[in-house]
């Protein structure tokens, strides 16, 4: 199943996938994040993916960069798949992939307000946690929590 | 020419301290006469940044923090996170423990699908349902205590088993609370699941299509209701749940009543799971090597668990020392309460009410 979940991304976006391990017998794919848009499409609407359900999103912080990790599941086949992006720190900044499944609009939300990684086409990304007026974002290594 | 009246859009609030909003929730409505234009729940009222705790702490220490997510589930809450722990540190869990755990985790989802019970009922006007179902999880809260001592946040697992073993008389009392539950059951479905007014403002009300609910990251109930067979006791199974016998509840309504009827379903089901869990849990001590000081080995685990809210999971990730480096909570109420918006636009802001309870949320573990 991975190897055929691999080559189907890799056949449609020759240059999208930067590495592909497993961790638990789960198919991890980091993909170069202009193309996370792209790909999900396809995870969600090719046949033999049909990756329908977005299980989690989340995001570390390490230091040298922010890492976003979707975290997917085919309900029928219980099939899972990780998709992970690495992104620049000082401007961590990737499409939305609401256009792909609603459940994502309340997690980059959140993403966004704990961790500070814009999504490009979220129709209302605002924080959602902490005030509107709250300064940084907590989850980020180098946060300092106030007095 | 149009002979309809012009009107304008109000907006009001709903909460954050608003009883039906089962907690500090705040909603801005936006409403065309008494019809619902716009939902935005405002969250966070109850955010204590557990993520961030968690980096600070060691991983036994985190275990009492976990109670305080969704308070009305505690034992699941430490169940989905000691299990991230144990899978990432290939801790051994002895047979007995399994047992235990899974009379516990089940006896919580009953307690918290009463409470749900209750409040659902209180919500729509009928006060009596909440009496009976708090008189009933009384029984269950005494089962807790004379556990491990306490009646809501419980700290009972531990990484390779539980922190005490089943107390004498714990037996027998399961036995007659799982006899008496069964015998009222059917007294909760005259006061409510068959009382036409509850009916009336729960069928056909709010209504999500299995495609819709898979797209909005549904879990738990609020799936099932709308025919989605998915539970993770069954799609991966942890624990001991491969070797008993049980169904998943689910109905093809995604109406307001058939998510209620799901979780009256689960309560059925987890009474024959406790009692099967009971008669083919092994006997002896518990044999478990609790570690105080425990660093795991450096890498990452995603665990998850069927909460009595659904899908509940723990990504961990260990840099090798005592303290966790990053642990995300992923929760069933927060991405439930996602969906409220589309689920609530075109009905009636009365009905309102009553779809919100057919999520059953907890603040506790929408903020975290």
């Amino acid at each position: 199943m991975s190897e055929m979940i691999d080559s189907t991304i890799r056949s449609a976006f020759p240059e999208a996938v930067l590495d592909s391990t497993e961790i638990d017998g789960v198919l991890n794919i980091k993909l170069a994040p202009q193309f996370l848009v792209g790909v999900c499409e396809l995870l969600r609407s090719a046949d033999n993916l049909s990756f329908d359900y977005l299980a989690d999103i989340t995001a570390v912080d390490w230091l040298d960069r922010i890492e976003v990790v979707y975290r997917l599941t085919n309900l029928v086949s219980n099939t899972k798949l990780v998709i992970r992006v690495d992104l620049d720190r000082s401007n961590p900044e990737v499409d939305s992939v609401t256009g792909i499944w609603k459940g994502a609009e309340w997690q980059e939300r959140e993403v966004y307000d704990l961790m500070g990684v814009k999504f490009t086409g979220h129709p209302d990304l605002r924080r959602i946690l902490l005030p509107d007026d709250w300064e940084g974002h907590p989850l980020r290594k180098d946060y300092v929590i106030p007095d | 020419m149009s002979s309809r009246i012009r009107t304008e859009f109000v907006e009001i609030n709903m909460g954050p301290q608003h009883p039906s909003t089962h907690g500090v929730l705040r909603l801005e409505v936006m409403l065309d006469g008494e019809i619902i234009v716009d939902v935005k729940p405002d969250v966070g009222y109850l955010h204590r940044g557990i993520e961030k705790l968690a980096e600070m702490r060691t991983y036994v220490q985190f275990i009492p923090i976990t109670d305080r997510l969704d308070y009305l589930s505690s034992m699941l809450q430490n169940a989905v996170y000691v299990g991230a722990v144990e899978k990432l540190g290939q801790i051994e869990v002895s047979e007995r423990a399994e047992y235990i755990r899974i009379i516990m985790m089940e006896l919580n989802r009953i307690a918290s699908h009463l409470i749900f019970y209750g409040a659902m009922g209180l919500d729509l006007g009928a006060t009596t349902p909440f009496l009976y179902g708090m008189r009933e999880r009384e029984d269950i809260l005494d089962l807790f205590e004379m556990t491990c001592g306490a009646r809501l946040t419980y700290n009972y697992f531990r990484p390779g088993g539980v922190a005490a073993d089943l107390p004498t008389g714990f037996y027998h009392k399961v036995k007659s609370y799982i006899k008496k539950q069964r015998e009222r059951l059917p007294e909760y479905d005259d006061l409510l699941t068959n009382n036409q007014i509850f009916i009336a403002r729960t069928r056909g009300v709010g209504v999500i299509s299995s495609e819709e609910a898979i797209n909005y990251s549904l879990s738990g109930p609020t799936l099932r209701g709308s025919g989605v067979a998915y539970d993770v006791r069954k799609a991966d199974p942890y624990s001991v749940y491969d070797k008993l016998d049980w169904s998943i509840a689910v109905r093809n309504e995604g109406d307001t009543l058939a998510r209620y009827l799901v979780r009256m379903q689960e309560i059925r089901e987890s009474l024959n799971i406790i009692e099967q869990a009971l008669d083919m849990m092994p006997p002896g001590k518990l044999q478990s090597k609790t570690p105080l000081r425990l660093s795991l080995p450096k890498g990452e685990v995603y665990h998850h668990i069927e909460s009595s809210r659904g899908d509940l999971g723990v990504y961990l990730i260990s840099d090798g020392s005592e303290k966790p480096y990053r642990l995300k909570w992923r929760s069933p109420s927060f991405i439930n309460l996602g969906a409220l918006n589309r689920m609530a636009r075109g009905w009636k802001v009365a009905d309102l009410v009553a779809i919100l309870g057919s999520l059953d949320i907890v603040l506790g573990e929408v903020d975290r």
